[in-house]
């Protein structure tokens, strides 16, 4: 899935999600669950939510685990098979754990044209990762996107859901430099 | 580049009629307070105090074309649904994801309780009861916006139950896309609202005006159209058919990006500016960067066959654009320059719409794939001469028949019209092959160029040693 676009939420600032004080202890010993609980309460587990809950637990768990899929299709009644095929479907869900950072590309034509099948070069060699890949420290997560509307702003790279436009090879680099602390 | 540094993008300059981004050079033209300061919620007012046949009436009358790609007459539309099933739905078509396209984007971050407003008033006409807004994932800003306007319109009455004292009640319910450009087609959209993949669904028979969401009557709407809606209540249906022409009347908003000196979004008037207006036009992109030369441009988003500088006379006017070979679509104007390598660019588009590919049909599963494959084979320098029919070869698979593409009086060619044929259920098909189909016919020599010099390396140049020999 090489066009993963930004995981939005998790870029929110912080978690929307808020567990009830005074919970008992989720029963999987992690309380993470709870906070999806929470949400399908409010959802009355509807199986039409799938979607939305689905954003929830990725908001919440950073990424979409073989627990936290087999989890939500327990809770709608869902045979996982389902789940699994809505979750591959859309380019949001991520199965993997991101890196510290990660660093978007815009690939669309507007972007393209100016320059972005650079960008992403030289950024996948200077810090040794593969697109859609994380780099072997961690740190950093490369990926691209299909336009993200932002065309006027053209060849654009989002990095930790901040947009930066007017970009080119350097620029990009230099602003990783300033995120990361320089290549190792 | 922007004079308002928080609506970056959208480029105002010139006395044209504002209809949907009046609000835009306000920073905080988003909220409650400024909305209402400037007239906001006053077509809604209008709205109730006539019948919602009246309201119907006065949208039909001034032909609000659709903005999100097929450019179907709103007003049309609403009265297509069956007469006695209730409940019916609106579903708001925020999935915005053409490719260059950007102007919904706008429109729900700078102005959210304009769309919010254009629902109500739809909603009240068509007897809808409940809305749906579908807000694309990668939009988080728009999402925040609209979400922060619709509590503020639920607290002050404008939505919920008993609008304004009335007997009209309607709920608004938001939903934030998971990332797919196919879910922008409406059937693949009320699919994923019922929380499935976004295939899209087969029809004829049943559109989703008689069989939608749930099974219900459900009108699928664009931002922009909606957007429409306030203004034409406040102004009236003559003020609005007053701007452009009789068949395409009022404004409608275009996104240009590539080699223009001033990409950006403008509000433009509908049916009478041309191209050579938008690219050239001082209130407008001012040019080719650097001074180069116009080489080709992509009229109505990334699924448009392309024009040449040949076609730049052409107003903004459905049928002549697609008499001419094209359409309008989502509004998006892709500029190439004479730099630009057109078997390159075509691919990027290819590649996308064939990554985007439901993978239902299989000409378009199969089809956009190889497309994708014998081109970039092509730009990478390793085609054959035989790979230029084998475009066409799985292009006529996809879509049988002449399929659309302008006219150029230095290849000698007639221009043929829209539409086209296709063996696919979705445009997404005919869309992986419409950029492969105008660059291969009015650039030929382009993809001929990169499989002579293929053809031409020395072979005799290149030693066979043990190692190589065996290497494949
Ligand atoms: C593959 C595909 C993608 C589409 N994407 C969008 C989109 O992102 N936004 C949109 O408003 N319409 C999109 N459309 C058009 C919708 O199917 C539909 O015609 C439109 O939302 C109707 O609204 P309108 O009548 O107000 O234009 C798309 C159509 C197709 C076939
Ligand atoms: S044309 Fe492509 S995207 Fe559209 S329904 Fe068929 S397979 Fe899916
Ligand atoms: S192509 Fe990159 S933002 Fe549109």
């Amino acid at each position: 899935m090489s066009d993963t676009a930004l995981e939005a939420g998790a870029s929110a600032s912080g978690s929307r999600h808020t567990v009830d004080p005074g919970r008992p202890e989720h029963p999987s010993g992690d309380d993470r669950f709870a906070l999806v609980d929470t949400h399908l309460r409010r959802v009355h587990d509807a199986q039409d939510q799938l979607i939305e809950t689905l954003h929830v637990a990725q908001d919440v768990f950073g990424f979409l685990s073989d627990d936290v899929l087999l989890y939500v299709a327990r809770a709608l009644r869902l045979p996982p098979s389902m789940v699994y095929g809505v979750a591959t479907f859309y380019h949001l869900f991520t199965f993997e754990p991101p890196g510290e950072h990660t660093c978007t590309v815009c690939t669309g034509t507007a972007c393209f044209v100016k320059g972005a099948d650079d960008i992403v070069a030289d950024v996948a060699t200077a810090h040794g990762v593969h697109v859609g890949d994380t780099s072997a420290d961690g740190r950093l997560t490369l990926r691209t996107a299909r336009c993200l509307g932002s065309c006027g702003l053209a060849p654009v790279v989002v990095l930790d859901g901040v947009v930066h436009g007017h970009q080119s090879p350097s620029g990009a680099l230099a602003l990783l430099d300033g995120e990361l602390g320089g290549v190792r | 580049m922007s004079s308002y540094p928080w609506a970056a993008g959208y480029i105002d300059d010139g006395d044209r009629p504002k209809i949907v981004t009046s609000r835009f050079h306000l920073e905080d033209g988003y909220t409650l307070e400024r909305y209402q300061a400037t007239g906001g919620y006053d077509g809604l007012r209008r709205a109730l105090a006539k019948s919602p046949a009246e309201v119907h009436d006065e949208v039909r009358g001034a032909t609000i074309l659709g903005r999100g790609g097929a450019g179907f007459p709103a007003g049309t539309k609403w009265g297509l649904m069956p007469a006695d099933k209730y409940p019916r739905y609106l579903v708001v078509n925020g999935d915005e994801s053409e490719p260059g396209t950007y102007k919904d984007r706008l429109l729900m971050e700078r102005d959210p309780h304009q769309l919010i407003e254009g629902c109500l008033i739809a909603a009240y006409a068509a007897g809808l009861a409940q809305v749906f807004l579908y807000i694309r994932g990668e939009m988080p800003l728009a999402h925040e916006r609209v979400g922060q306007a619709l509590n503020e319109a639920y607290a002050a009455g404008y939505v919920g139950t008993n609008i304004l004292g009335t007997d009209f009640s309607v709920d608004i319910v938001l939903h934030w896309g998971a990332g797919a450009y196919v879910v922008g087609e409406e059937t693949a959209l009320i699919e994923s609202l019922e929380g499935k993949r976004g295939e899209p669904r087969l029809k004829p028979p049943f559109f989703p005006a008689a069989i939608g969401l749930y099974g219900q009557p459900t009108i699928v709407n664009n931002v922009e159209t909606l957007s429409n809606l306030p203004w034409l209540l406040v102004n009236g249906m003559e003020a609005y058919t007053a701007i452009g022409t009789q068949t395409s009347p009022g404004t409608r908003m275009v996104a240009v990006s590539g080699h223009v000196n001033r990409p950006g979004v403008y509000e433009i008037v509908n049916g009478t500016t041309t191209f050579r207006d938008l690219l050239y036009g001082d209130e407008f992109c001012q040019g080719i960067r650097n001074g180069n030369e116009l080489k080709a441009f992509v009229p109505g988003g990334g699924s448009a066959p392309w024009f040449t500088p040949e076609q730049l006379d052409l107003p903004f006017e459905g049928r002549l654009v697609g008499a001419a070979g094209s359409m309008l679509g989502s509004g998006a104007i892709m500029v190439m320059d004479h730099t630009t390598d057109i078997p390159a660019a075509a691919l990027t588009l290819t590649h996308f719409y064939a990554a985007e590919s439901c993978g239902q049909c299989t000409p378009c599963r199969e089809g956009g794939t190889w497309l994708e494959r014998v081109l970039s084979r092509i730009v990478d320098g390793n085609g054959t001469p035989a790979d230029l029919d084998q475009l066409l070869e799985i292009g006529e698979s996809i879509c049988p028949g002449a399929f659309p593409h302008a006219s150029s009086s230095a290849l000698g060619l007639e221009a043929t019209p829209f539409p086209y044929k296709m063996t696919t259920i979705c445009f997404v098909g005919p869309s992986a092959y419409a950029p492969v189909h105008s660059a291969l016919t009015l650039f030929r020599s382009e993809f001929e160029a990169k499989i002579t010099r293929r053809n031409s390396i020395p072979v005799t140049a290149v030693h066979a040693t043990p190692e190589t020999a065996g290497a494949h």
